[in-house]
């Protein structure tokens, strides 16, 4: 609706509109003039003196402490020597100099300087991280000859117990070019040391902290002048776990030489007590940045000290599963704790004979007498009459076969045979010699340390299966809590009126009861209920099969298991032992339990008894 | 409905102009992030992202004529009004500022929304309300009261910059509307008295910025760090400029905020002023065309529109260089095809699409 009579007047505001924007950018361009063209020199010699620099303040990880608030994982202040990329003239003479100062090798020296071009140009590359007192004054005499190279203090992660609970904190490394390209947003620079396995990772941004930085003034050759503002980093937060010091160092000396794990556990909430995994290594080797013979040394050796067995390491549960086929055949009801079996020695199941621990029998035997015995003949009985799917229900209810969420990356989740598994996996049908084998726990079940801790809890506990934790608690450095873990139940087992009791007293028997096979772990001031076990790790034909293991090579040994809570009456930890290759649930991880149970009793820590004797199963 | 004089009638000249802006930030955004690793390799390629996004945005646009959202502009407003009191009750907070209302899939900044929102409102009201001699007072109170509601609410956000960008664009309209010289004195008198008042509801760390832009030698390391640094950054860059990636006050990393708001200082110390002159003289350039489409527009709303539009971007550019050279207090106010920013490129390009959509319809009545 353009009216033509105003239209010149609109003419005229239009003129208006245009003028004004063309003065306005003509004032901008006179500025433009001003800054660029006369006092262009005043500005050219102001930036390259420009000697002001932000420099990084690493920030301090976060402490790690035990659930009484004792220290388990700091830092201390470590000397670093790193060079600034735009004020060094001669490479190679400074990494010759550096060498020779610093007894470093020259190669490692050039390569971290190659790896610091995809650093900022602003930014010092460093060289070497941890210089002792001694070096680090020597090359303080030479700075005058070395142009560009710079001492930092910088915090270091250290680790008083040292290769104790190492799988737990886990270990930190430079971040990686993948690792960088995912943390989009979160701030990370080439150099920046990240978590990489155990709590280091799974919590990595509680414990990061915020890098602080430095206003400096720097010369000519890059040296710090003065200091202009500080804005101090913040340290990461404050992580309060649920694992007792004590009991961890327990399990830990009690597995000593031997390769296997340990998990203790409160049986009432599903808090983590010890989680010991041997052999350990020291991460303190990798704060410090490990060498590639350290590191090739770790990837090789045959026990795999970097992996933690408690919770990555699969075994058969043997004996310690009877315990899971008792309670599945009590709520089916094809047996009661009177259920007796004649064991001979064996049990035959069409033209096959599967043959007891025992090879004199056991006579006439009840849920009782097989439970302390670990009579395997009452197991395959009953597993056969409950068939592998009822069983394998019950194991899954208890928290076997599946991943607990565990707070650590990489729990495996063991395996829980079915028809419908085996039809998957093998395309072949379900043999009921199989069902016979998976009542002791052996054939195709596997099960974590963790999962046998879980469960065993269950049994304690009446019923809950808990998720296993580790962190207790994350504070702020203001003292305000971040996270609290609660205990979180992560299903309720219904085992039937009157079962649950009758397999705990029969795993009560099976500590205490002469006879019984877990009498290592006995306890006089506590009653200790438990059951040992012996997985077989290679299928031995039944006449060259050894038990005191005197032919069979190290690799073919048994495992020894052993699953353990106590007082029994009042049930409040719960312990599982995987000892590998240690040949007797009874003899050999049995002892260990009982180490555990003494440190979190508090009771008069006595020297693990030896194993006296034959103790069976 | 598509008139085959539509395309013929498309508006290349701005098209290309709009387009050349865009592809010239974004080569800035790569020599200002190359520094950069992990996180800030992939900005100029979002960047592009998002300007390929706006583009399709405008060309939406276009296919729509412009004089429905005169019916729709009543409620664009209502909708845009609530949003801003959304963000106020639930909005996100960042870095002591509720500015974001949270959508799931992404953060939409409703002051952005309502700089366009109010022009269309704007455009609608001195469309229907027309008046030859110049609006009187009270003719006014209804404008004032729109442009008011939604200035005090992004105020209290708090986000100054927005609000006086949204005023000023506002005020571009009412002047070239037309104002009877008494009234035009009073809103002068109300404006000072305005911004006398105003400074004691500033925020402190307002008033440290206005403070520090009068005299950035004061605190040379806190406040005043970013003007000293641009103005060494655009005055090293002399006449010819460093060359591209060249630049040692961006590349050094002394410059803060390059890839955002001070986007413009790495171009001036890598292109010198002859680049700030070719730059300068392109944004100049799309100011007088959004002019020129606005005189040639068929309707009273679509000149109305175009003004609005080419005030936005106007304001924008202005505020923008003028802090970068140091002529103006810091505000965050982003250059408009130039800095870093999805919300800054998609309100630019939808403008962008309403000045295409006026122009390509200004023989259709």
């Amino acid at each position: 609706m353009k009216n033509e009579s105003d239209a010149p007047d609109l003419t005229r505001r239009f003129m208006l509109l245009s003028l004004v924007a063309v003065l306005i950018f003509l004032l901008l361009l006179l500025r433009l003039w001003y800054l660029q063209v006369i006092q262009a020199e005043r500005f050219q010699m102001l930036s390259e003196r420009n000697r002001i620099r932000y420099m990084p303040i690493a920030a301090p990880r976060g402490p790690i402490f035990d659930r009484d608030g004792q220290l388990l994982v700091d830092n201390r202040p470590a000397f670093g020597v790193s060079v600034m990329r735009q004020d060094i003239d001669d490479r190679e003479r400074l990494i010759e100099q550096l060498s020779l100062l610093l007894d470093a090798d020259p190669e490692i020296l050039e390569n971290r300087f190659k790896a610091g071009r995809r650093f900022p140009f602003y930014r010092p590359v460093p060289l070497v991280d941890d210089v002792s007192r001694d070096l680090l004054e020597r090359v303080q005499e030479n700075s005058l000859d070395l142009p560009g190279v710079l001492i930092d203090v910088h915090p270091m992660r250290s680790y008083p117990l040292e290769d104790v609970a190492a799988h737990i904190f886990g270990y930190l490394g430079e971040i990686t070019e993948r690792e960088l390209a995912q943390s989009t947003g979160k701030d990370y620079r080439s150099g920046d040391v990240i978590g990489k396995s155990g709590l280091e990772q799974t919590l990595e941004t509680y414990l990061r902290g915020t890098e602080g930085q430095r206003l400096v003034e720097v010369d000519v050759l890059g040296k710090e002048l003065r200091v202009l503002k500080i804005q101090d980093p913040v340290p990461g937060n404050k992580v309060y776990l649920t694992l007792s010091q004590e009991v961890q160092l327990a399990a830990e000396r009690a597995l000593g030489e031997h390769s296997g794990a340990v998990v203790a556990m409160d049986a009432r909430s599903g808090e983590i007590l010890a989680m010991a995994s041997r052999p350990s290594f020291n991460p303190a080797l990798f704060a410090r940045g490990i060498s590639g013979a350290e590191w090739r040394e770790l990837l090789q050796n045959p026990l795999h000290p970097l992996q933690n067995k408690a919770i990555k390491g699969q075994y058969p549960p043997a004996s310690t599963f009877k315990i899971v086929t008792a309670l599945a055949a009590l709520r089916a009801g094809v047996a009661t704790p009177n259920t007796r079996v004649d064991c001979y020695g064996s049990f035959t199941l069409g033209n096959r004979d599967f043959r007891c621990w025992k090879r004199t029998g056991h006579g006439v035997t009840d849920l009782r007498k097989a439970m302390r015995e670990s009579c395997d003949v009452w197991f395959y009985k009953v597993g056969l009459d409950l068939g592998i799917d009822r069983l394998a229900d019950m194991a899954r209810e208890m928290g076997m076969g599946e991943s607990l969420g565990f707070a650590l990356a990489g729990e495996k989740e063991g395996l829980i045979p079915t028809r419908a598994w085996k039809r998957q996996r093998f395309n072949a049908p379900w043999y009921d010699g199989e069902t016979v084998i998976a009542a002791i726990g052996q054939g195709y079940v596997l099960s974590t340390p963790l999962q046998l801790a879980v469960m065993s809890a269950s049994v304690a506990n009446g019923g809950q299966v808990l998720r296993p934790q580790i962190v207790k608690r994350i504070e702020g450095w203001d003292g305000q809590v971040i996270h609290e873990a609660r205990p979180e139940v992560l299903k309720t087992v219904d085992f039937g009126p009157g079962n649950l009791a009758a397999v705990q007293r029969s795993l009560e028997a099976a500590v205490n009861e002469p006879q019984a096979t877990g009498r290592a772990s006995r306890l006089d001031e506590f009653k200790v209920a438990g059951k040992t076990g012996t997985a077989q790790v290679v299928r031995l034909r039944d006449d060259d099969r050894d038990r005191a293991g005197r032919v069979t090579p190290f690799r073919h040994r048994d495992h020894a298991l052993f699953v353990a809570y106590a007082p029994a009456e009042a049930p409040e930890i719960v312990v599982a032992v995987v000892v590998e290759h240690g040949q007797s649930g009874g003899g050999t991880a049995a002892p260990v339990a009982r180490a555990v149970f003494e440190a979190y009793f508090g009771l008069n820590v006595s020297a693990p008894e030896a194993p006296a004797g034959h103790f069976g199963d | 409905m598509f008139d085959r004089r539509l395309l013929l009638n498309f508006d290349w000249t701005l098209l290309i102009t709009v387009s050349l802006l865009a592809l010239i930030g974004i080569a800035n955004l790569y020599s200002a992030t190359a520094a950069w690793e992990g996180s800030g390799g992939g900005f100029y390629l979002k960047q592009f992202v998002w300007f390929g996004i706006g583009l399709m945005l405008a060309l939406l646009i276009c296919c729509f004529d412009y004089r429905h959202l005169e019916h729709l502009g009543v409620h664009f407003y209502i909708i845009t009004l609530a949003m801003l009191v959304a963000v106020l009750l639930v909005g996100k907070t960042t870095m002591g500022a509720t500015r974001w209302l949270d959508l799931g899939f992404f953060n939409l900044q409703p002051s952005e929304v309502m700089k366009l929102v109010i022009i269309i409102a704007f455009a609608r009201y001195f469309c229907r309300h027309g008046h030859f001699r110049g609006y009187r007072l009270r003719e006014l109170i209804i404008p004032l009261a729109l442009l008011a509601l939604p200035v005090v609410l992004v105020l209290k956000q708090p986000d100054l910059g927005t609000s006086l960008l949204i005023l000023f664009i506002a005020g571009v309209m009412v002047l070239f509307a037309g104002i009877r010289r008494g009234v035009l004195i009073l809103l002068i008198l109300l404006a000072l008295t305005g911004a006398g008042g105003g400074w004691f509801m500033l925020h402190d760390y307002q008033k440290e910025r206005i403070r520090t832009f009068l005299e950035p030698e004061r605190d040379p390391l806190g406040a005043g760090y970013h003007i000293i640094q641009s103005k060494i950054a655009v005055g090293s860059g002399g006449m010819f400029g460093k060359g591209f990636m060249q630049g040692t006050q961006s590349q050094l990393s002394f410059l803060p905020e390059r890839h955002t708001d001070f986007a413009f200082s790495v171009f001036a110390e890598e292109w010198g002023f002859a680049g700030c002159l070719v730059l300068l003289l392109l944004y100049l350039f799309l100011i007088i065309w959004g002019v020129y489409v606005a005189r040639r527009a068929a309707d009273r709303f679509g000149m109305f529109l175009a003004v609005g539009v080419t005030a936005m971007l106007f304001w924008h550019i202005i505020v923008n260089l003028g802090m970068v050279i140091g002529l103006l207090p810091v505000v965050g106010v982003p250059l408009p095809l130039f800095s870093y920013g999805g919300t800054s490129m998609v309100t630019t390009m939808i403008g962008t699409g309403l000045l295409l959509n006026v122009s390509m319809r200004r023989f259709m009545f």
